[in-house]
């Protein structure tokens, strides 16, 4: 066997491991249910929950909880999941920025016992090209 | 004709100009070689397009710029990304802010690029040419903006259009069709800083100049010049690896320097997008090196640099075409255009794919054997390794790219990023990294052909003796020790911490050996050492910086909300109260001493509570005399000019030693972007102290206060307030008053109260009281909130059978920011080396440079 032959031998090896490992650490968008079922499965895994904020019939932003007297690395809100299952979300963080204004929100985490624990936040935004402004300057 | 139609006329001239000038150089290349006559007939119309095409696109630029910088809003890009406060300087920004501009740019480095290949290489002009033009054209149909009617196809997205064309359901055309907007949308405030100036140009370029080994070795295969390729091709993507390295870097150390996510390199699907072809891009100059010193590799070499193009359009399809969603901070709008972005990327893949397929059996290789103790061997190991290292991280990155392949197959497959992309990535860059350092320092003392086991060993000895001591003086002075749990620092992360510093330091000791040995007979030489020691130092720099980042912002006051998760408690953010000192873990004692801004004409910071604010958000006045040491710059009432959108949060920092700086966290708040902080960085030359406010606090004006609550004051009573004594020392009556305007018959009266706050610290307050007898004995007040106490005080009545006042006061929880703070060790060690890699990059550009121009001037 030529020396080339063992090196490509462990490119592929390489490769595979790459791939291996690329697969097994993504992770999937899924609802709470699927998050609940999984928590019982695997308590370590964590996933993608895509949800919007609970709002009342006036747009105010309901059940969020940050009190930065007491604990300034506690956040607690309500979140609906696209099935319409609503769960309390903790994360042990500042509030993010703007965090009423966010249209859609994905929490990636994963249930500890009752609560889901999110590690981390993405929001998305009214967009950017939305005519806010515009309107309200005429 | 309005500007925005000359500007259009110049897009769609652009357009065809390029495609006639691509076929031009075609036909020049691929015309009956004895017909000379025709053949510099299609040169001469060739190089009229190509200067028609450059022109034209001088001329969009002028156009755009000229839309920008007049403030038409009534069209859609300068409406949407100008703003009549935008200062001059980040009017250039708002070019590449949309996706059209940054094309634009992106374009207009080509004309450069390709101006420079007709100057300098009239032998490959054509060939290359043709490829360049081609591109061109793909590029300027990405902003044409047609619409095809009947098949609804859209083709580009011009940037020339009107706001009434993008957004014609605005209700405020029924009234006033010829509505035009009184202000833009403004500058993302992102982009509002002197990085972003230069870091997109520098990147374009970057971008652009991977087009030239590219369209070489294109030309090569396609006139059958399969080695001569290379030796014009190397110095243009060395300045390629350059130019790209340096517009990556610049673009971490801006996200650094402004974004709050603590780091310069978060594995951002758009950062990995660019830092992968950069990785090829350096594989497929080592292999060029190869070729260029005993002729193997000259098929990889050809792979290789077409890759690195190609993996920059499919960044750029990846960044443009929207499919990245969400999870990136530079993800463009989506205009539309992802169509258009494959059919661009997938056109020269097979184009490539189609040139090496027909021609790869011609291409000349050698059959040697790499020997175990040749350099070649060396190099080409490493080259793999850098490939597998770009393979990991588009691998991860295209994630959304096999759910949108799964989309089509009509199968469901919802996989999300790795959680943690940190590890995900960091755990397999690590050991790539390793065996770069090391292959960079042994690779150093091999000869291009053999040699034998025992030079070697000779040559190895006092190096690798050397860098063993080093790195074991490092590790006992405990350099490499963390203080975490132990699961958070497993045994096979500390196994290649140990491992990286080793190699690293051995390929800085191999290489400035080489250096000191090649100095002495040849300077130019010493491109490839320096930028060797260039990467191990940023090697180095990155292990400390990022694997040894310390949050020091403990919060201490020990209570905690939740007892939910016992295991878990997350105390990285600490409170602080307004002029209340607080510990920061066991180094530092913080104040937070109230919000500042920037005011025109003044050095440094102003207070916020020595200003007034106007009915004109830009304009505020002085409340009281603004000094800096003994100079004073303003008098009291005078009218300042502010920037709203930035506040600063001025936070004293004092160490054990008594020793005190301060910083000043920003946060920009824009209508249109909602609220962003900004950190502020203390650099001491072993490390770095990075703050930023983790949480926006509460506006003074959004703050909710408690009911007012009155109480009647004669001169020198006392009074509780939000649990302080106040005074009331005096009241007296005055002339004028800060930002309004008073008539002679009109009553002012100020009172002075005196507040004792906390730590001995006493404040003044000076509410107003007028009685306007001009129209009618109006009453108007001028309250005053004293921000570091939390209260707000109004002069409410006179009453002057009592001899007594009336106040009202009202309290508020005092004002505060949540701060976190980082500090990250070593991180000057990364910078040095990015600019020592960036300076061997340029001799190493120097050097082939000279060799191609002494050839090419040989032949002529």
């Amino acid at each position: 066997m030529k020396l080339t032959h063992i090196i490509l031998l462990l490119v592929i090896a390489v490769a595979i491991g790459v791939i291996i490992s690329t697969s097994g650490d993504a992770s999937h968008y899924v609802t709470f249910d699927e998050a609940q079922e999984l928590a019982q499965d695997s308590p370590d895994e964590k996933v993608h929950v895509v949800g919007k904020l609970k709002k009342n019939s006036l747009g105010e932003v309901e059940g969020m909880n940050y009190n930065p007297s007491v604990d300034p690395n506690y956040f607690e809100f309500l979140i609906t999941d696209n099935k319409n299952r609503e769960e309390r979300v903790v994360f042990l963080s500042p509030k993010p920025q703007d965090f009423e204004k966010s249209e859609q929100i994905v929490i990636i985490g994963g249930f500890k016992g009752k609560t889901f624990k999110a590690d981390k936040i993405l929001m998305k935004c009214p967009s950017k090209y939305e005519d806010k402004k515009l309107t309200s300057a005429l | 004709m309005q500007i925005g139609d000359w500007g259009h006329l110049f897009v769609i001239i652009s357009f065809f100009s390029s495609l006639v000038a691509a076929f031009s150089y075609y036909k020049n290349v691929s015309c009956d070689s004895e017909d000379l006559g025709s053949k510099k007939s299609w040169k001469r119309f060739a190089r009229i397009w190509f200067g028609i095409h450059a022109l034209s696109v001088l001329g969009i630029i002028a156009a755009l710029f000229f839309i920008i910088y007049n403030h038409r809003y009534e069209y859609h890009y300068a409406w949407s990304h100008s703003s009549n406060h935008l200062p001059v300087q980040y009017m250039i920004s708002c070019f590449w802010e949309g996706q059209e501009g940054s094309f634009l740019l992106w374009i207009f480095w080509h004309v450069v690029l390709g101006g420079v290949i007709l100057f300098t290489n009239k032998e490959w002009e054509s060939s290359v040419m043709a490829v360049f033009c081609a591109v061109q054209a793909f590029l300027a149909s990405m902003i044409i903006g047609v619409v095809f009617p009947f098949i609804d196809l859209k083709l580009g997205s011009s940037p020339f259009m009107l706001l009434k064309e993008t957004m014609p359901d605005l209700p405020v055309y029924n009234i006033n069709p010829n509505f035009i907007p009184e202000d833009g949308n403004g500058l993302n405030p992102l982009l509002q800083n002197y990085w972003m100036v230069i870091h997109p140009p520098t990147l374009f370029l970057g971008f652009a100049t991977t087009l030239v080994p590219f369209a070489f070795v294109i030309a090569g295969l396609w006139q059958r010049k399969y080695k001569e390729w290379i030796r014009p091709a190397l110095p243009w993507a060395l300045f390629s690896a350059m130019i790209l390295g340096t517009g990556i870097l610049m673009g971490g150390y801006w996200a650094y320097e402004t974004l709050n996510f603590g780091g310069y390199w978060n594995w951002d699907p758009v950062e990995n997008a660019v830092y992968v072809p950069w990785l090829i891009l350096v594989a497929s100059i080592h292999t060029m090196i190869i070729y260029r010193n005993n002729s193997t590799a000259l098929k990889t070499s050809m792979i290789l640099v077409m890759a690195s193009f190609l993996l920059i359009l499919y960044s750029t399809f990846l960044t443009r075409s929207g499919i990245l969603g969400e999870s990136s901070v530079h993800s463009f709008t989506d205009l539309g255009l992802s169509g258009q972005l494959l059919v661009y990327f997938l056109s020269f893949i097979v184009l490539a794919i189609a040139l090496l397929w027909f021609r790869w059996k011609e291409i000349p290789t050698s059959e040697k054997e790499a020997s175990m103790y040749s350099r070649e061997f060396w190099i080409f190991i490493g080259v793999t390794i850098l490939s597998l290292a770009a393979f990991q991280v588009i691998a991860t990155t295209s994630i959304p790219v096999y759910n949108a392949i799964a989309k089509g197959l009509g199968l469901e497959l919802k996989l999300a990023p790795p959680v943690n992309q940190e590890l995900h990535y960091s755990n397999w860059q690590v050991w790539f990294a390793i065996g770069i350092a090391f292959l960079s320092g042994i690779g150093q003392f091999f000869w291009w052909t053999k040699m034998t086991g025992k030079q070697l060993w000779d040559k190895l000895f006092i190096p690798v003796l050397l860098s063993l001591l080093l790195a074991t003086l490092i590790i006992l002075l405990g350099g490499l020790t963390k203080d975490v749990k132990p699961e958070d620092f497993p045994i096979y992360r500390r196994v290649s911490y140990i491992l990286l510093l080793t190699t690293a330091i051995f390929s800085i000791v191999s290489n400035v050996t080489i250096f000191i040995s090649v100095v002495k007979n040849n300077i130019k030489l010493t491109g490839g050492a320096i930028a060797h020691i260039g990467v191990a130092m940023m090697l180095i720099g990155i292990l400390f910086s990022s694997g040894y980042t310390e949050t020091i912002s403990m919060n201490q006051s020990g209570l905690l909300y939740s007892k939910e998760f016992p295991d878990e408690v997350n105390t990285e953010n600490v409170l602080l109260f307004r002029m209340t000192p607080e510990k920061m873990g066991n180094k530092y004692q913080l104040t937070y001493k109230g919000p500042r801004i920037e005011a025109k004409g003044f050095p440094g910071y102003v207070n916020k509570d020595s200003i007034y604010p106007t009915n004109d958000l830009y304009k505020v006045i002085t409340r009281r005399e603004l000094k800096k040491g003994d100079k004073t710059y303003f008098k009291k009432g005078d009218t300042l000019e502010v920037n709203p959108e930035n506040t600063y949060y001025e936070v004293l920092y004092k160490n054990k030693d008594g020793k005190e700086f301060v910083l000043y966290p920003r946060l920009q708040k824009n209508p249109r972007m909602g609220s962003i902080p900004s950190p502020d960085i203390k650099r001491f030359w072993d490390r770095d102290l990075y703050s930023h406010l983790s949480a926006v606090p509460v506006n003074a004006e959004e703050r909710e206060w408690s009911e007012p609550q009155a109480q009647v004051l004669h001169l020198k009573d006392t009074a509780f307030v939000n649990d302080y004594i106040a005074v009331l020392d005096d009241v007296e009556r005055i002339e004028a008053i800060p930002g309004a305007v008073i008539k002679k018959e009109d009553i002012a009266l100020r009172a002075h109260i005196h507040i004792f706050g906390p730590n001995g610290v006493s404040y003044s307050m000076h509410p107003i009281y007028v009685i306007m007898v001009s129209e009618g004995n109006v009453i108007g007040y001028v309250p005053e909130t004293l921000e570091d106490l939390g209260i707000k005080v109004t002069f409410k009545e006179l009453n002057p059978d009592k001899e007594a006042f009336t106040f009202e006061f009202s309290s508020a929880q005092r004002d505060y920011i949540i701060l976190k703070a980082i500090e990250k060790p070593m991180i000057n060690v990364l910078w040095i080396g990015t600019v020592l890699l960036v300076l061997g990059l340029f001799i190493a550009i120097l050097r082939r440079y000279n060799e191609f121009a002494k050839m090419r001037d040989k032949a002529a």
